[in-house]
C-alpha cells in the first residue's frame, strides 16, 4: 500500500551518503588518473593554469623502472607479510589462552587489547625511544643485563623494528576477532574429542583451526588493506630510510618531497589497483555473509 | 580429584595469561610511569620501577611550552565533529537500507565499503589541491570533512547491522495499536536503535582520534590534533623521555578509557559485520 511511497522516501534518505561517497571517490581518483599521464613538476614551473604536457604512460614506466621501486615492493611485502604472520599466529594462541578459564579474565583482556587504542604516532615514538633506543631503551638495558651488545634497532634492524611495532598495534585486533570466533565453537564437540582421548595438538588442528578458517581469512584481508597503507609508524621513526621505504612511503616522497606529481600519481594508481585486488576477495566474503 | 586437577590447571593458566597480558601492556605502563619521573630519572640505568621522585612537572612543562590544550581541543573537535556529521548522514541511509531493502541494497553497501579501501596516499595530491583551492588547509573544518568521509562507510555498515537486528514484527504490532509513522519512529524504533548508534559513535570517535595520515598531511600549526603534536617529538632536542611520556599519556588516556567500553563493537565495526 505505502510501498511506492516508502521506496522513494528510502531512496531519498540514502542520497546524501551516496552522493558524498561518490564525490569522495570519483573526484580525487579522476584527478590522480589525469595527473598520472602528465608531466607535472611544480618546482620546475609546471602549473595547472599554463596547462600540463601529456606524456602518455611515461610516468608509469618510470615509476616501475626507478631504482627505488623494487626495494619498496620488497619492504612492503616484508612488513605486511611479517606483521600478518606474527599477528595471526600469536593471535590464535592468545585467543585460545584468553578462552581458558582463569582468574582476572576481564583485566587481562583489557591489558591485551589496549595497544589497539594507542594512536600510531605515540606507539611508534614510545617504541623507538623508550624500548628500542640503543643507549637508554629498555631493550638495551635487557641486552646489557644478559651481557650482550645493545642493538641499534632503528638502523641495523629497521624493518624488523617496524614489523614489531606494527604487530604490537594489530595483535589485539586479530586476537579479538579470533577470540570471538573461538567462543562460537561448540564446546561439546571439544569435550567429546577430549573424552575420546584426542591429544591437544590434534584437537587444535582438526577442530579449532578449521573452525577459525573464515575468521583468519577476514583478519588477513582486513589487516592487509590497513597494513598496505601504514604511514605514521614509518614517518616518525625511520622516515623511510634503512630499507623501510614501503610503496606507500615511496609515493608519499614522490609527491611531497620531490614534488613530482605525475610520477607520484602513477604510483598512486598502482597502489589503488593493488588495494583493489585485495579488496575484491574481502568483498566477496563480506557479501556472502550479507546474504545469510 | 578432577577438581584438584582443574584448579591446578587454572592456576597455571592464570599465571601464563597474566604474564602475557603484562608483557603486551608493558610499553603503555612504562610510558605512564615515566611521565611521573624527572628527565634524569627517566633514563636512569638500571630503569627505575620504584623509588623515583614522583613529579607532575612534565605535564606542566608540556602544557606550558607547546600549548597542549590547543591540540587536545583540536582532537576533540575533529573526532567529535566528524563522528556527529557522519552519523547524521549515515542514520537515514542505514535506516532505509535495513528497513526498506531493495535489490540494489547489497551492491550499494559493498560499493560503500569499497571506497574505504582506497589507499589514502593515492589521492594525497588531489585532496591537498582541493584543500588549497577552498582554503581548507590547516582548518578543523577541512579535517572534519575528510575524516567524516573516510569513516562514513564504517558508520553506515555498523548502523546497518544494528538496525537489521531490530525485529520488524514489533512495528506491525505498533501499527495495529494505532501508532502513526511519527509515533512509530519516536516511541518504538528510536529506543531500540539508540544502543547501536551509541556503539557506532564510540568506535568512530576512537578511529578518528587516532587517524594519522590525513591529520599529519593536512595540518600545520592551527588545526593540528594530538597525532600531529606527538609527531613533533620525532626530532627532539635534549632530554625528552619524561616529556614525551607525559604528552603521550595525555593523548592516549581518554581513548584508552573509551576503548575499554567498545571491545565488542570493535569486532563488529571493523569486520563490517562479518564477525559478530
Amino acid at each position: 500500500m505505502a510501498t511506492q511511497h516508502s521506496r522513494s522516501a528510502a531512496r531519498l534518505m540514502m542520497t546524501p551518503a551516496v552522493i558524498l561517497l561518490l564525490g569522495w571517490m570519483l573526484v580525487p581518483l579522476t584527478m590522480t588518473l589525469y595527473f598520472s599521464f602528465k608531466r607535472y613538476l611544480p618546482m620546475r614551473g609546471d602549473s595547472l593554469e599554463r596547462g600540463l604536457d601529456w606524456v602518455g604512460f611515461e610516468n608509469y614506466v618510470r615509476f616501475i623502472g626507478s631504482s627505488s621501486f623494487w626495494p619498496s615492493v620488497q619492504a612492503t611485502l616484508l612488513i605486511v607479510g611479517g606483521v600478518l604472520v606474527i599477528t595471526v599466529v600469536l593471535g590464535i594462541l592468545l585467543a585460545i589462552l584468553l578462552d581458558q578459564p582463569f582468574w582476572g579474565q576481564g583485566i587481562v583482556r583489557i591489558l591485551v587489547i589496549a595497544p589497539f587504542f594507542v594512536m600510531p604516532t605515540v606507539s611508534a615514538l614510545v617504541w623507538k625511544n623508550m624500548m628500542m633506543d640503543p643507549v637508554n631503551g629498555m631493550f638495551a638495558y635487557l641486552w646489557r643485563f644478559f651481557g650482550a651488545e645493545p642493538v641499534s634497532w632503528m638502523s641495523d634492524a629497521s624493518v624488523q623494528s617496524i614489523i614489531l611495532i606494527v604487530s604490537w598495534q594489530w595483535l589485539p585486533f586479530a586476537t579479538l576477532i579470533l577470540l570471538t570466533a573461538i567462543q562460537s565453537l561448540d564446546s561439546e564437540q571439544l569435550e567429546a574429542a577430549e573424552m575420546d582421548g584426542a591429544p591437544v595438538l590434534s584437537r587444535f588442528f582438526y577442530i579449532i583451526l578449521p573452525h577459525l578458517g573464515r575468521a583468519i581469512t577476514i583478519v588477513i584481508l582486513i589487516q592487509t588493506i590497513f597494513l598496505l597503507s601504514i604511514f605514521a609508524e614509518i614517518f616518525v621513526t625511520t622516515g623511510g630510510s634503512f630499507g623501510t621505504r614501503t610503496l606507500t612511503y615511496l609515493i608519499f616522497q614522490r609527491v611531497v618531497d620531490s614534488q613530482n606529481i605525475g610520477l607520484g600519481s602513477a604510483g598512486g594508481v598502482y597502489a589503488i589497483i593493488l588495494a583493489n585486488i585485495v579488496a575484491l576477495f574481502l568483498m566477496r566474503i563480506v557479501g556472502k555473509n550479507l546474504d545469510q | 580429584m578432577a577438581r584438584a586437577v582443574s584448579t591446578r590447571r587454572k592456576i597455571a593458566m592464570t599465571t601464563l595469561a597474566w604474564i602475557v597480558g603484562l608483557v603486551i601492556f608493558f610499553p603503555i605502563f612504562w610510558t605512564i610511569l615515566t611521565s611521573f619521573k624527572t628527565e634524569a630519572q627517566a633514563i636512569n640505568n638500571p630503569p627505575l620501577f620504584w623509588g623515583f621522585d614522583f613529579t607532575l612537572e612534565n605535564y606542566a612543562v608540556v602544557q606550558e611550552r607547546s600549548d597542549y590544550m590547543r591540540y587536545l581541543w583540536n582532537s576533540v573537535i575533529i573526532a567529535g565533529g566528524s563522528t556527529i556529521l557522519g552519523v547524521l548522514v549515515a542514520v537515514p541511509a542505514a535506516w532505509s537500507m535495513a528497513f526498506v531493502p531493495s535489490r540494489r541494497t547489497k551492491d550499494i553497501l559493498l560499493w560503500m565499503l569499497s571506497t574505504k579501501m582506497l589507499p589514502a596516499v593515492g589521492v594525497l595530491y588531489p585532496i591537498s589541491l582541493i584543500f588549497v583551492e577552498f582554503n581548507l588547509l590547516d582548518t578543523r573544518g577541512g579535517l572534519i570533512l575528510v575524516l567524516m568521509l573516510i569513516n562514513l562507510p564504517i558508520i553506515v555498515w555498523m548502523l546497518y547491522t544494528y538496525f537489521r537486528e531490530i525485529p520488524v514484527d514489533i512495528l506491525e504490532a505498533a501499527r495495529m495499536d494505532g501508532a502513526g509513522l511519527r509515533e512509530e519512529i519516536l516511541y518504538v524504533l528510536t529506543p531500540m536503535a539508540i544502543p547501536g548508534i551509541a556503539s557506532t559513535v564510540l568506535l568512530n570517535v576512537i578511529l578518528a582520534w587516532n587517524e594519522a595520515f590525513w591529520t599529519l598531511n593536512l595540518t600545520a600549526a592551527t588545526a593540528a590534533p594530538l597525532t600531529a603534536f606527538i609527531a613533533s617529538y620525532s626530532s627532539p632536542e635534549g632530554l625528552f623521555y619524561a616529556k614525551l611520556s607525559a604528552a603521550s599519556t595525555m593523548a592516549i588516556a581518554p581513548i584508552l578509557i573509551l576503548g575499554w567500553f567498545s571491545q565488542k563493537q570493535l569486532v563488529r565495526g571493523l569486520t563490517f559485520g562479518a564477525v559478530k
